[in-house]
């Protein structure tokens, strides 16, 4: 418990110490798929630095949705998007690396490349950034370590499991130590021990000044961890609690 | 760029080549048969055009001088002909040198011309070249008009006749070239276009982990010079091969063909240039396309 009030007191720390300038911020996003489906409807929102934010919501309701749109993998229909002072929609082409350089993002669907190792989809985050070849190498061991595949360095991503693959993914959207870390259901393909593991992970991490934005449909996680949660329901935020529960039977 | 990363995408390059086997290899195949295509056309149209410049520069005119005409003043027509600027060669045949001529051509036979040795009926004449074959014709008209000049021999039917032929075979062959090298330029784009296709998913995934559009690019530029460059050697290996054959099986035949090694720089240079321009502009221009994530 003692732990846990000092992050609470480091993430407000971090949000005094900056609040003109949010970690993320929408300003009245909407979001209209060309097949003519409303995924969002009007997002207002505040991330600020250091913190530690679920986005809980019952499938289809918009949370992969509003977390694409902060990496530009998706463009909104209508709206501003801000993410480490890095206006999103505004940003001219050659940019956009530097923004999402910013942002470790793990994938609903990992997104590994599948003719890479395990540690070479790793390291090739690193790459991107032309770190040293032995700083890449020491460090995707670290990572891989952190999250338990320290024994499975040169798999491909055929040869693991779906848990594994998902660690692969947290492990590369850690790896260069990045201001946000988005993840979309990082646990979702995990038992609830290793889910733990990774949330521990997450934990530390943000401890370190991370800020953290995670969609999950993990009940226990969100009720024990006690963070802010951000409801998302028919493509509108319709809950935004400081230390939430999941307020979901699901 | 920093050169570890340079070397970085070289390596990248390389690796991909054994990555995307099938893909590579289908590329790689695409490449080599329509280079071969094209290296063998360009092989015969670099032997014809040799042929046909060989042909024109055989075109000459015979000047005959009038009977009759003083020595000293056909010095003077000799001198007026070698003066034209734009003739290659001005060459005398008096009489007695044709008489000669003549005899020798008929050998055996050659007690014929026995009687005209002393009343020979042969003119004086002028062989003449032009520095360019094709302005045999307009030197004989202005010859035509010079004094002491009888007539001037252009064999202007023939000419004219050889020159429409040999146009027309220059314009096939060069308009077959230039088509060989469009389709060429199509079809290895459009293979490596479908190997890219491919990985577009490869692109996407780099592109939302924060490489830029040259990181990405440059291996598969690397990749496209390598897959041209192999794609070229190969096609040259075997003209090489077929052509050393040809030159041999024509060497004592009145067919002339162009020598091996020339030709082989001349054609695999032009080969090894295409395959690798395609290959590295055909990826980075099929690249350019997933770029937009
Ligand atoms: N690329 C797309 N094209 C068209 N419609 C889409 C696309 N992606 C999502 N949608 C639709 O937008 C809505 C929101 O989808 P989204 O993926 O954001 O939901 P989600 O909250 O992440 O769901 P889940 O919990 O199942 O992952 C859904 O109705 C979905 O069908
Ligand atoms: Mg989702």
């Amino acid at each position: 418990m003692k732990q846990w009030t000092h992050t609470r007191s480091n993430s407000l720390k971090c949000l005094v110490e900056d609040v003109s300038k949010a970690m993320i911020e929408m300003q009245d996003v909407w979001k209209t798929y060309p097949n003519g489906v409303s995924a969002l409807r009007g997002i207002d929102v505040k991330i600020g630095r250091g913190e530690f934010v679920y986005v809980v919501g019952s499938s289809g309701a918009g949370k992969s949705t509003f977390i694409k749109l902060m990496y530009r993998e998706v463009r909104p229909s209508k709206g501003s998007i801000f993410v480490n002072g890095f206006n999103v929609e505004k940003l001219k082409e050659g940019k956009i690396p530097l923004m999402r350089r910013q942002i470790g993002v793990v994938f609903q669907d990992f997104k590994l490349l599948p003719q890479l190792t395990a540690a070479e989809n790793v390291a090739f985050a690193m790459e991107v950034i032309e770190a040293p070849r032995k700083k890449i190498k020491t460090r995707v061991k670290e990572v891989m370590e952190l999250v338990g595949l320290g024994s499975k360095l040169n798999a491909l991503p055929n040869q693991l499991s779906g848990g594994e693959q998902q660690r692969v993914a947290v492990a590369r959207a850690l790896v260069n130590h990045p201001a946000v870390i988005i993840a979309d259901e990082p646990t979702g393909n995990l038992d609830p021990e290793t889910s733990w593991e990774i949330m521990h992970l997450f934990n530390k991490i943000n401890q370190q000044g991370t800020t953290i934005v995670m969609a999950t449909h993990n009940k226990e996680i969100v009720n024990t961890m006690k963070q802010r949660v951000l409801a998302i329901e028919d493509g509108q935020i319709v809950r935004d609690e400081r230390m939430g529960a999941y307020g979901y039977e699901d | 760029m920093k050169i570890r990363t340079m070397i970085r995408h070289v390596r990248e390059g390389f690796k991909n080549i054994t990555r995307n086997g099938w893909m590579t290899f289908a590329a790689v195949g695409s490449v080599v048969v329509t280079l071969l295509i094209l290296g063998v056309f360009l092989t015969l149209a670099l032997n014809l055009q040799a042929f046909t410049k060989d042909v024109e520069a055989q075109v000459q005119m015979d000047v005959i001088v009038q009977q009759g005409t003083s020595r000293s003043d056909i010095d003077s027509l000799e001198e007026r002909l070698k003066s034209l600027s734009g003739v290659k060669s001005v060459q005398f045949v008096s009489k007695e040198d044709g008489i000669q001529i003549l005899k020798e051509k008929l050998k055996d036979n050659a007690d014929l011309l026995t009687g005209l040795e002393l009343e020979n009926p042969l003119p004086d004449k002028f062989v003449v070249k032009a520095a360019d074959p094709r302005d045999t014709l307009q030197f004989a008209e202005q010859i035509r008009t010079f004094p002491f000049v009888d007539k001037v021999k252009d064999g202007k039917d023939v000419v004219e006749k050889l020159y429409n032929v040999i146009d027309v075979i220059r314009w096939v062959g060069g308009g077959l070239v230039i088509g060989l090298v469009f389709t060429a330029i199509f079809l290895i784009s459009n293979t490596i276009k479908i190997t890219i296709f491919a990985r577009r998913r490869e692109i996407e995934i780099m592109k939302l982990v924060g490489a830029n559009n040259w990181f990405i690019r440059w291996p598969f530029f690397v990749e496209g010079l390598l897959m041209g460059a192999l794609g070229a050697l190969i096609p040259i290996s075997l003209i090489a091969l077929g052509y050393s054959y040809a030159v041999d099986a024509f060497k004592n035949t009145l067919i002339m063909v162009l020598p091996l090694e020339g030709l082989i720089m001349q054609v695999g240079g032009f080969l090894l240039l295409i395959g690798a321009i395609i290959g590295t502009f055909g990826s980075a221009f099929s690249v350019r396309k997933f770029l937009k994530v």
